[in-house]
């Protein structure tokens, strides 16, 4: 994942652009063109996909650390490898994006500074805490499935290099989901300590996975333009049932409660769910989460901590290059 | 003070059912080796290939989205280049 509409298109600039090009523009996205990074596109469409793909990829990085934390504690080697694997993709995962970012005119370093800085979004779902080995199981179970169900309509979205890094990471995110699954079957099929531990994590993070999705579809005002621009392909509360749908028999099966006593099935099927605390979502998106600190800090540390490896790489990439000018001047 | 800018490489990778390498995306690095070794970090961790190519993005030249007409258009009108074009009768088999 994790593109969580947090904030959506820049409509207002719309009106500076050259109203035949907008509309040739428009013409190709309803043809369900792809469009490339050395096509005319209006400046809201390319500063609207600039934020969202650059939160997609911090939230990659970011997301890294609350499974981290558990790393050199999982349970057996089988776990840890796995573990260890599954970080690893995420990180991957922000590395495409930038690049995927890039193509659009921002620099990568320019985008992490902001990030760094605190003047960039991240998804608010890292800055919860992992406090057990159960919650490496809900995060692959149902963070990294949130992240699915809203990254598979984003292998369509109408910008061609975003589309194209969401198709790779979409084949790479079912492992994740699925080895946090058996995480949750084992602990569910073990002792009445290990369950209440399983339980314990989903009461914990139910409530915050939902609010992946991002505001209830009355509250984001923006969400015509990119849907307009076919980034955006299902509203927030479309994709948020889709997953609750998704999921709830999977908790059954799991022999697990959804900590939501009010949810009900409708007469269509659908799981009904209770209002969403969005007093709480918007205090961890203005820095008031649990975390919110700790993953700055521990992100700006590994940034620093990194520096002296970047300028050696560059020292002696610049000393290489200038001894090759040399020697080809002999 | 703001991150140094570190150089950009497009990546081709060739799969083992032995076609072209092929662009997989893009990475940072200081030199070609590096860039080799990142891109086998960052895009063969399954056994996409047996071959990288990497190659720096500032030596691609690119042809102009707004020349498309003129580049590729004149192709479209020439349906006598496929073989579909020609009729050849079904008792003459498979040619
Ligand atoms: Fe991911
Ligand atoms: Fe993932």
């Amino acid at each position: 994942m994790y593109t969580q509409a947090l904030n959506t298109s820049d409509a207002d600039d719309r009106h500076i652009e050259d109203a035949g090009r907008a509309a040739a523009f428009q013409a190709r996205i309803d043809a369900e063109e792809r469009i490339e990074p050395n096509d005319w596109m209006p400046a809201a469409y390319r500063k609207t996909l600039t934020r969202q793909i650059s939160q997609h990829a911090h939230s990659e990085i970011v997301g890294m650390l609350p499974e981290g934390n558990w790393i050199t504690r999982a349970p057996s080697l089988r776990r840890k490898a796995a573990l260890l694997a599954k970080v690893q993709d995420e990180c991957g995962h922000g590395l495409y994006l930038y690049a995927a970012a890039e193509t659009l005119g921002a620099s990568r370093e320019e985008l992490v500074d902001l990030m760094l800085a605190g003047k960039a979004k991240y998804s608010s779902i890292f800055n919860y805490p992992t406090l057990t080995w159960a919650d490496i199981g809900v995060i692959g179970w149902l963070v990294d499935g949130a992240a699915i169900m809203n990254q598979i309509p984003l292998c369509r979205c109408s910008y061609g290099p975003y589309a194209r890094a969401m198709i790779r990471v979409c084949k790479e995110e079912s492992f994740h989901q699925r080895q946090g699954y058996e995480i949750m079957l084992t602990l569910a099929r073990g002792s009445e300590e290990q369950k209440a531990m399983a339980q314990d994590a989903l009461d914990r993070w139910w409530w915050p996975v939902l609010m992946m999705f991002g505001p209830p579809d009355q509250a984001s005002q923006h969400s015509d333009t990119s849907t307009m621009w076919k980034i955006k392909r299902f509203s927030n509360d479309e994709l948020r049932q889709k997953f609750v749908d998704a999921t709830v028999p999977q908790a059954q099966y799991l022999g697990l409660t959804i900590p939501d006593p009010g949810m009900k099935q409708n007469a269509d099927g659908h799981w009904e769910y209770s209002a969403i605390d969005w007093d709480e979502f918007k205090q961890v998106l203005a820095g008031n989460g649990p975390c919110n600190r700790d993953r700055l800090a521990a992100r700006r540390k590994a940034h620093d901590d990194g520096a002296w490896v970047r300028e050696a790489a560059q020292a002696y990439a610049e000393k290489r290059k200038h001894r090759q000018v040399a020697q080809a001047a002999e | 003070m703001a991150t140094p800018n570190t150089p950009l490489w497009e990546v081709f990778i060739r799969s083992r059912n032995g076609l072209a390498h092929k662009h997989v995306g893009s990475l940072h690095a200081f030199d070609a080796t590096m860039a080799v070794q990142a891109a086998r970090d960052l895009y063969t961790r399954r056994g996409e290939g047996l071959s990288i190519w990497v190659v720096p993005s500032s030596a691609i030249t690119a042809s102009d989205p707004s020349d498309k007409g003129m580049m590729f258009e004149p192709a479209e009108s020439k349906i006598y280049r496929h073989p579909t074009f020609y009729d050849v009768p079904d008792e003459v088999g498979h040619m």
